[in-house]
C-alpha cells in the first residue's frame, strides 16, 4: 500500500512541555483516519507536523515522500484553517480563488461553493458570513486543489446537525473518489460515522490504533448502570466504577449479569443497560478525570503500538 | 494549466495582500500621512523652506522617514499581526515557498511607501523652494531603496520574532530615536559633536546622507555606504533567522 504521509518516532517539545512523544504513524492512500484525543493530547501538533507548519524536535516527518516544509511536497495536500480564521475583508470568491491559484487544476469556484452549500455567497465578505458558513468555507478550501490527502482539524466544530451531516457527505464522497483523509474531532460520533481507522492519542502518545471495531472492542460491549448498596463480586464484570451508590459495570454479556444481579436479591434500582460506544473506549483509553473510573492497565496496552 | 510558477504566485500574493490592506484604508493613511504633515508644519513655515538646498534636504530626510515608518509598521507590526491569525498558518500549508510571500510583502510595502511619498513631494514642490532636476530622479529612487533595505529587514525581523503587542512597542520605541538620531527631523549639521558621533553609526543617518547626496549633490560621507552595507548584512541575517525559526504564533 502506498504511504502518503508518515511520522517516525516524531517528538515535539514546546519548551518543557512534550506535545508529541515518539509518535510513529503511517497514512496509507485511500484511508479515512480519525484522530481522537482529549484537548492538548497532541492531535493538532501532529497535523501541524504533517502539514509542514512545525518541525519535529526529533524524529522524521514525511509527506508524499519528502519533507513537508518543502512547498513542492504540499502540492497534493489540502488543509483547513483552524477556528474560523478567514481574512474578514476578502470576499468568498476571492478567498477560494486565492487558494485555487496555488494549484494546477483547481475545482471551479462555483462548483466548490455549490458542493459546500455556499452558492450565492461568492460576493460576500467573509466577515459577514454566519459562523456555520465560515466553517464550511474553511473546510471547502481544503478541497480546491483536488488534493490526494486532506487534513481536517475539527472540521465541524460549531456547526448545527444538518450542516454537519452535509459536511460528512462531502467528506465521504471525496473519500469514495479515492481521497485520503486525516481528521480530528471532538465529536466521537463524527469519527464513528466517518472513520475506518481510529488512532487514539493522549499525552502525546498513541494509545490505540486500529479499525473502529477493534478500538471499540477494547472495552467490554455493554455498560450496566444501577444504584445499589454494596455489591458483591459478580461473574463476567470486567471493569467496575462506583460513585456513592451509583455503579457502572462493564461486561461482555449484560443479560447474564442482570440475571445474576436479580438472583442475589440485592435491592437495586434505576437499572440501565447500554451498548458501549467509541466514547467509552475513548474514555477508557485516555487519562481519566476520576480515578475511580480508571481502566486497568492491560486494556490500554492491548492495541497501543 | 501548468504548475503555478513563482512569478505567478508572487503576483497572486501581492494582489491579495494589497486588496486586504486597502480594504482597511485607515491603516495605510496613518503611516503615509505623518511625513507629509511633518513637512507641512515643521518645514514649510520655516525661513529655510525658501532656500533650495535646505528645503530639498529636509524633504529628502522626511522621505527616508516615510520609508522607515512603512518598514517598521507595515512589516514589523503588520507581519506580527498576520502571524497571530490562523489564516497565516493556513497559507503556510499551501504549496508556496517563502519567496513569493515575501516578495509580495516587499512590493506592497513599496507601493505604500510610494503612496506616502506622493503627498510629501507635492507639498515640497508647491510650498517650498525644494528642487529635484529630472537627471537626479533615478538616483534618488535608487538611494531611497538602498536606504530602505536595512529598514525593511529590520521590520521583517521584528514581525517574525515578536508578538503583535511587543512588535508595536518595539517599532514605536525605535521609530523616534532612529528618526531624530539619524537626522531625519533636524539636519545633523545642528547636532552637538557627541550626538553626531552616535548618529554616524545609525542606519537612518547613513540612509539620510545617501538620499540627501542623491537629491542635492552634497558630499557623501565615506562612512555612509559602509554603515549602510553593514546594517544591511546585520538586519538581513536577523530577518532570515527570524523567518526560518517562525512557526506561527503559539499561545502558552
Amino acid at each position: 500500500m502506498k504511504i502518503l504521509a508518515r511520522t517516525v518516532a516524531a517528538t515535539r517539545r514546546y519548551g518543557p512541555v512534550i506535545a508529541l512523544d515518539g509518535v510513529s504513524l503511517d497514512v496509507p492512500a485511500g484511508q479515512l483516519l480519525g484522530l481522537l484525543g482529549p484537548n492538548g493530547a497532541g492531535k493538532t501538533t501532529l497535523l501541524q507536523l504533517l502539514a509542514g507548519l512545525r518541525r519535529p524536535t526529533s524524529g522524521t516527518v514525511e509527506l508524499f515522500g519528502g519533507d513537508p516544509r518543502d512547498a513542492s511536497h504540499r502540492r497534493r495536500l489540502g488543509c483547513t484553517p483552524q477556528e474560523t480564521g478567514l481574512p474578514a475583508t476578502l470576499r468568498v470568491h476571492e478567498i477560494v480563488e486565492f487558494v485555487a491559484g496555488h494549484f494546477d487544476d483547481p475545482v471551479p469556484t462555483a462548483e466548490l461553493l455549490e458542493q459546500f452549500g455556499l452558492t450565492g455567497l461568492g460576493r460576500r465578505q467573509s466577515g459577514g458570513l454566519s459562523g456555520g458558513q465560515k466553517r464550511r468555507l474553511a473546510v471547502a478550501v481544503a478541497f480546491v486543489g483536488r488534493p490526494d490527502l486532506v487534513l481536517l482539524d475539527e472540521p465541524t466544530t460549531g456547526l448545527d446537525v444538518e450542516a454537519r451531516h452535509a459536511l460528512w457527505a462531502a467528506v465521504r464522497s471525496y473519500h469514495q473518489g479515492g481521497g485520503t483523509v486525516v481528521l480530528t474531532s471532538h465529536y466521537l460520533e463524527e469519527v464513528e460515522a466517518l472513520a475506518e481507522r481510529v488512532v487514539v492519542i493522549d499525552q502525546g502518545r498513541v494509545r490505540a490504533d486500529g479499525t473502529l471495531a477493534e478500538v471499540r472492542s477494547l472495552v467490554p460491549a455493554r455498560r450496566v448502570r444501577l444504584c445499589a448498596p454494596d455489591l458483591p463480586a459478580l461473574a463476567g464484570v470486567e471493569r467496575i466504577g462506583r460513585e456513592g451508590d451509583l455503579y457502572e459495570l462493564w461486561t461482555a454479556d449484560s443479560d447474564a449479569l442482570v440475571r445474576e444481579l436479580v438472583a442475589t436479591g440485592i435491592p437495586f434500582r434505576d437499572l440501565e443497560v447500554a451498548t458501549t460506544s467509541l466514547e467509552e473506549a475513548f474514555l477508557a483509553l485516555t487519562s481519566p478525570s476520576d480515578p475511580a473510573m480508571a481502566p486497568t492497565g492491560e486494556v490500554a496496552g492491548v492495541m497501543a503500538r | 494549466m501548468s504548475t503555478p510558477t513563482n512569478v505567478r504566485l508572487t503576483g497572486l500574493h501581492t494582489r491579495y495582500q494589497f486588496t486586504e490592506t486597502v480594504r482597511i484604508p485607515i491603516a495605510v493613511i496613518g503611516t503615509t500621512l505623518f511625513p507629509s504633515l511633518s513637512l507641512l508644519f515643521f518645514v514649510v513655515p520655516q525661513p529655510f523652506a525658501q532656500d533650495p538646498g535646505a528645503a530639498t534636504a529636509a524633504t529628502a530626510q522626511l522621505a527616508v522617514f516615510a520609508v522607515m515608518s512603512v518598514c517598521l509598521f507595515t512589516y514589523g507590526v503588520g507581519v506580527a499581526e498576520d502571524r497571530a491569525l490562523p489564516w497565516d498558518g493556513y497559507t503556510r500549508t499551501l504549496p508556496v515557498g517563502p519567496l513569493p510571500r515575501l516578495t509580495g510583502r516587499l512590493l506592497n510595502g513599496l507601493a505604500f511607501a510610494v503612496l506616502g511619498l506622493v503627498p510629501l513631494v507635492l507639498i515640497s514642490w508647491l510650498l517650498t523652494e525644494a528642487t529635484l532636476p529630472p537627471s537626479r530622479l533615478a538616483l534618488t529612487a535608487g538611494a531611497l531603496i538602498a536606504a530602505g533595505v536595512p529598514l525593511f529587514a529590520l521590520g521583517i525581523s521584528i514581525g517574525y520574532s515578536l508578538s503583535t503587542k511587543a512588535a508595536l512597542a518595539v517599532a514605536q520605541s525605535l521609530l523616534l530615536p532612529l528618526a531624530f538620531g539619524g537626522g531625519l527631523f533636524m539636519p545633523p549639521e545642528t547636532f552637538p559633536a557627541w550626538l553626531d558621533a552616535i548618529s554616524t553609526w545609525l542606519p537612518t543617518r547613513a540612509g539620510r546622507d545617501l538620499v540627501v547626496a542623491a537629491t542635492t549633490g552634497a558630499d557623501l560621507p565615506g562612512t555612509a555606504l559602509l554603515m549602510l552595507g553593514g546594517w544591511t548584512v546585520l538586519t538581513g541575517s536577523l530577518a532570515v533567522w527570524a523567518y526560518r525559526r517562525d512557526e506561527g504564533r503559539r499561545y502558552q
